[in-house]
C-alpha cells in the first residue's frame, strides 16, 4: 500500500496552549481576588469589582476559557495524531479557536458589567449563548471532518470520550440556554421555579461530567500513555468506563437539589445514579494509575508523570467525594457550606489543573523541537501546586463542617445557639487560609509562564509536523465480527448512540416533572411579583447574589427556627430564573419579608449602604452606588410582556399602567424611610430592591390570613 | 410546549415505571457490555490499546 505524506497542524494547538495559559493565570488570579475579598469586604471596589460580579467571572474563566481551552489544546494535538491525519479544516480550525476567544472576552467584559442570567455557571447572556452554540458546532464539524478522512480504522477510546463531550454539552446548552430575550443585554429563562432548578443542576451536573470529566479522560487515556511511554492499564476497562459513565453521569443532576421543593422522586434517582457513579469512577482512576505500572521509579524524575498522578489521584478523591456528597443525611450537613468549595475545587485544582499542566509540560516542548527549560522550576511548580490544594481544601472543609454544625446547634432551652453572623466571623481566618493556598496555586502558574516562555524561544514552532501513513482500506466485514467492533469504527453511528444513552437519562428526569401537574402543587396565595419587585429581582439576579445568599429553606429545625416555615414548590412558580443558590455565605433569604425575619425598610436601605453599620463584622459588599444610580424603569413594559409570554397571569394591558403602580409602590417605600429619617427619590435602584426584599417568602403567609 | 404529551401524561397513573424500565434496559446493556469485552480477542485489544504509541503490529507480537 502507497503511504501517504501528510502534516499536523500545530500551530491551532500551539494558540490553543498559549489560551489555556493566559486564561488560566487570569481565571486564577480572579479565584485569589474574590477569596481575598470575602476576608477584606473592602477589597469589593465598584459596582463592577464586587464579589458577585466578580465570583461568576472567576467560575466561567477557569471552566470555559483555562479548561475548555486546555481540551481544545489536548483534542487538536491527539486527534490528529490518533487518526493519522492533518486537522479537516485550517479554515474552521481558525474560527474555533479565535471564535471561543471573543467568547471569552465577550464574557470577561459583560460579567462585571452585571449582565448575567443569574444561573450558576450558565450566567451568560442570549447572544453569547448563541455565539457559543455556533463555535460548538463547528468544533463539531472540524472533528467530525478529521474523522471521516482519517488514515486508521479505530476510534482509540480517547475519541470516544471526546465525541461524547461534544455531543451532550451541545445538548445540555441548548436545552439550559432556553430563553426568552427581553433586549439585547437581558432574559429571561423559559423555565420557572422548580423546573428551572432541574434543568439547571442537571445541566450544572452534567457541565462538571461533560466539560470537565470526559473530555480530560480522553485526555488521560491519550496523553498518559504517551508519557509513560506505555499503553493503558486495560482497554478493556476503559470500553467498560465509557459507556457506564456517560450513562450514569447524565442521572445524577438532581443531588444538587437535596431536601429542596424537588419531588421526592426526582431527588432518590439523583442519588442512586450518583452511588452508582462510583464505580465507573474508580475504575477509570485505577485504570489510570496501573497505565504506570513498572514505571514507578520513573515518577520520581519525571515532572509530566508528577502532575499527572496528582491529577488521577485528585480524580479519585474527588468522585469518591461526590458519590458520598449525594448521600441525603451528607448533603445535609455538606450543602449550603464551604465543604462543596472544597470538594470542587480538588476537581478544578486537582484533576483538571495538574493534568493541563503535565500535558503543556510534555506538549509544549515537542511542537517547539526543544527540551523543556527547567525541569527543576516545573518540579518547583509541581510543589507549589500540591501543596495550594492541600492549603486551600483542608481548610475549607474545616469550615464546612463547622459552619454546617454552628448552624444546627441549639442551646438546652431549644434556641438557636448561633446567630448566622457568628458563624460568619468565625470562619475569616480559615477564608485566609484558603487565600494562602489560593496564592501558592496561582505563584506555581506563574512559574509555569515564565518556564514555558523561556522554552518557547529556546525552541522554534514546528508549525506542519511531517508524518505518513497508508491510507484506510475499505474494510471488508468477516464473519463472526462483534458489533462494538464495528461501532469503533463508525463515528457516527457512535454519536448517535452516545447521544441516544444520555437522551433517555435527560428526558426521563426532566419531561415528569414539567407534566406531571402534581409536581408542582399550586398555592393559591402565591401571585406574581408588582412591577417594583420585579425590577428589584432583577437587581438581585445583577449583582449575582445568589452565589452568597440561597432562597431554599430545607425541612429541618434547625433550619425552620431560623428561617421560617420550609419552602414549598408551589411558591416558586413565578421565578424566571429561580435563585435558589447553592452556598450560604450569607443567611437564606426565602423569607427574608416575613415573620421574624422581616426587617424594616430603614434597616434594608442602611443594609445595603453599609451592611457592617446594621451587622458588625459582616463581610458583604456595600451597595452605596444603588443609593444614587437610577432605575431604569424604560424596559417594565418590555418585562411584564416577557413574563406573560413565559406563563406569569399579569392581566392584558397591565404592561401599560406597570410604571404607574411601580411608582406607587416606590413612593409608599420612600415615605416610610422618611419616617426613618431617610431622604431619598424613589427613582432609586434601592428601592426596587427593598420592595423585592420585603416581598420575599410573604405569599404563604398570606394564606393564613382571613 | 409539550402540550400533545401532556394530555395523556398527566393522566397517567405510573409513570414513576419509566425510570424503572430503562434502568433495566440499561442493566442488562451493560451486562451485555461486561460478557463483551471479556471475550474480545487478546490481540486486537492489544493493538488497539497501542494506538497512541505508534508501535506495528509486529513489534505487538513480542512480549513486551
Amino acid at each position: 500500500m502507497q503511504v501517504e505524506k501528510f502534516y499536523y497542524d500545530n500551530r491551532t494547538v500551539k494558540n490553543f496552549a498559549y489560551a489555556t495559559i493566559f486564561w488560566g493565570a487570569i481565571g486564577m488570579i480572579a479565584g485569589l481576588y474574590v477569596a481575598l475579598q470575602l476576608v477584606f469586604p473592602q477589597l469589593n471596589v465598584t459596582q463592577y469589582g464586587s464579589f458577585g460580579r466578580l465570583r461568576p467571572l472567576h467560575t466561567n474563566a477557569v471552566i470555559f476559557a483555562f479548561v475548555g481551552n486546555g481540551i481544545f489544546m489536548g483534542v487538536y494535538y491527539s486527534l490528529q495524531r490518533l487518526l493519522k491525519a492533518r486537522m479537516y479544516s485550517d479554515v474552521l480550525s481558525k474560527i474555533h479557536f479565535w471564535g471561543w476567544q471573543l467568547i471569552i472576552v465577550a464574557a470577561a467584559i459583560s460579567l462585571p458589567l452585571g449582565l448575567t442570567t443569574g444561573k450558576e455557571y450558565a450566567e451568560l447572556e442570549w447572544p453569547i449563548d448563541i455565539a457559543i452554540t455556533l463555535i460548538w458546532v463547528v468544533f463539531g464539524w472540524n472533528m467530525f471532518g478529521t474523522i471521516l478522512q482519517r488514515r486508521e480504522k479505530h476510534l482509540y477510546v480517547a475519541i470516544w470520550f471526546y465525541i461524547a463531550t461534544l455531543v451532550t454539552v451541545a445538548v445540555l446548552h441548548i436545552v439550559n440556554s432556553f430563553e426568552l430575550p427581553v433586549s439585547f443585554f437581558k432574559s429571561y429563562s423559559w423555565y420557572a421555579g422548580v423546573q428551572d432548578a432541574l434543568v439547571q443542576w442537571w445541566y450544572g451536573h452534567n457541565a462538571v461530567a461533560f466539560f470537565l470529566t470526559t473530555p480530560y479522560l480522553g485526555l488521560m487515556y491519550y496523553f498518559m500513555p504517551k508519557a509513560a511511554n506505555r499503553p493503558v492499564y486495560s482497554y478493556r476497562l476503559s470500553i467498560i468506563h465509557f459507556w457506564s459513565l456517560i450513562f450514569l453521569y447524565i442521572w445524577a443532576g438532581p443531588h444538587h437539589l437535596l431536601y429542596t421543593a424537588l419531588p421526592n422522586w426526582a431527588q432518590s434517582l439523583g442519588v442512586v445514579f450518583s452511588v452508582m457513579l462510583i464505580f465507573p469512577s474508580w475504575g477509570g482512576m485505577i485504570n489510570g494509575l496501573l497505565t504506570l505500572r513498572g514505571a514507578w521509579d520513573r515518577v520520581r524524575d519525571d515532572v509530566v508523570l508528577k502532575f499527572m498522578v496528582v491529577a488521577v489521584t485528585s480524580y479519585g478523591m474527588a468522585t469518591f467525594e461526590g458519590p458520598m456528597l449525594s448521600l441525603k443525611s451528607v448533603s445535609a450537613i455538606a450543602h449550603y457550606t464551604d465543604w462543596i468549595v472544597a470538594h470542587v475545587h480538588v476537581g478544578a485544582l486537582g484533576w483538571n489543573g495538574m493534568l493541563t499542566f503535565g500535558i503543556i509540560y510534555w506538549l509544549i516542548p515537542r511542537i517547539f523541537k526543544t527540551d523543556l527549560y527547567s525541569k527543576k522550576l516545573a518540579s518547583t511548580h509541581f510543589w507549589l501546586g500540591t501543596l495550594g490544594i492541600i492549603f486551600y481544601a483542608v481548610p475549607m472543609y474545616w469550615a464546612g463542617f463547622t459552619q454546617s454544625s454552628m448552624w444546627k446547634q441549639f442551646t438546652e432551652s431549644g434556641q438557636l445557639k448561633y446567630a448566622f453572623l457568628e458563624t460568619v466571623t468565625y470562619l475569616k481566618p480559615f477564608y485566609a487560609m484558603r487565600s494562602l493556598g489560593g496564592l501558592l496555586y496561582v505563584l506555581g502558574v506563574l512559574l509555569m509562564v515564565y518556564n514555558i516562555y523561556k522554552t518557547v524561544k529556546a525552541g522554534e514552532l514546528v508549525a506542519d509536523e511531517a508524518a505518513e501513513a497508508a491510507p484506510l482500506e475499505k474494510h471488508i466485514a468477516q464473519p463472526g465480527e462483534h458489533w462494538h467492533s464495528k461501532i469503533e469504527r463508525r463515528p457516527v453511528q457512535l454519536m448517535v448512540f452516545s447521544l441516544i444513552v444520555i437522551l433517555i437519562g435527560g428526558a426521563i428526569e426532566i419531561i415528569p416533572t414539567f407534566l406531571i401537574k402534581s409536581n408542582v402543587p399550586t398555592i393559591s396565595s402565591v401571585k406574581p411579583y408588582t412591577p417594583l419587585e420585579l425590577q428589584g429581582r432583577d437587581l438581585y439576579v445583577r449583582e449575582g447574589c445568589y452565589t452568597c445568599h440561597s432562597q431554599m429553606i430545607r425541612p429541618f429545625r434547625s433550619e425552620t427556627e431560623r428561617y421560617g416555615e420550609y419552602s414549598k414548590a408551589g411558591e416558586f412558580v413565578y421565578d424566571h430564573p429561580f435563585q435558589w443558590g447553592s452556598k450560604r455565605t450569607g443567611p437564606d433569604l426565602a423569607r427574608e419579608g416575613a415573620g421574624n425575619l422581616k426587617k424594616t425598610d430603614g434597616w434594608h436601605f442602611r443594609h445595603f449602604r453599609e451592611p457592617g453599620s446594621m451587622s458588625e463584622g459582616s463581610i458583604m459588599p456595600a451597595y452605596a452606588f444603588m443609593l444614587t444610580q437610577e432605575l431604569d424603569t424604560s424596559n417594565t413594559a418590555a418585562k411584564i410582556k416577557a413574563m406573560r409570554t413565559l406563563g406569569v397571569p399579569y392581566e392584558k394591558g397591565f404592561e401599560y399602567k406597570a410604571n404607574a403602580h411601580l411608582i406607587e409602590q416606590a413612593n409608599g417605600i420612600v415615605n416610610n424611610l422618611k419616617m426613618d429619617s431617610i431622604r431619598i427619590t424613589p427613582n432609586k435602584e434601592v428601592i426596587a430592591l427593598i420592595a423585592y426584599m420585603q416581598r420575599m417568602g410573604t405569599d404563604i403567609t398570606k394564606q393564613n390570613q382571613p | 410546549m409539550f402540550k400533545f404529551i401532556k394530555k395523556y401524561a398527566e393522566t397517567m397513573d405510573n409513570i414513576s415505571i419509566y425510570p424503572l424500565i430503562s434502568l433495566m434496559i440499561f442493566f442488562i446493556f451493560f451486562l451485555a457490555l461486561l460478557i463483551y469485552v471479556k471475550k474480545m480477542d487478546k490481540k486486537s485489544v492489544q493493538i488497539l490499546a497501542n494506538i497512541p504509541l505508534d508501535v506495528n503490529e509486529e513489534q505487538l507480537t513480542q512480549p513486551i
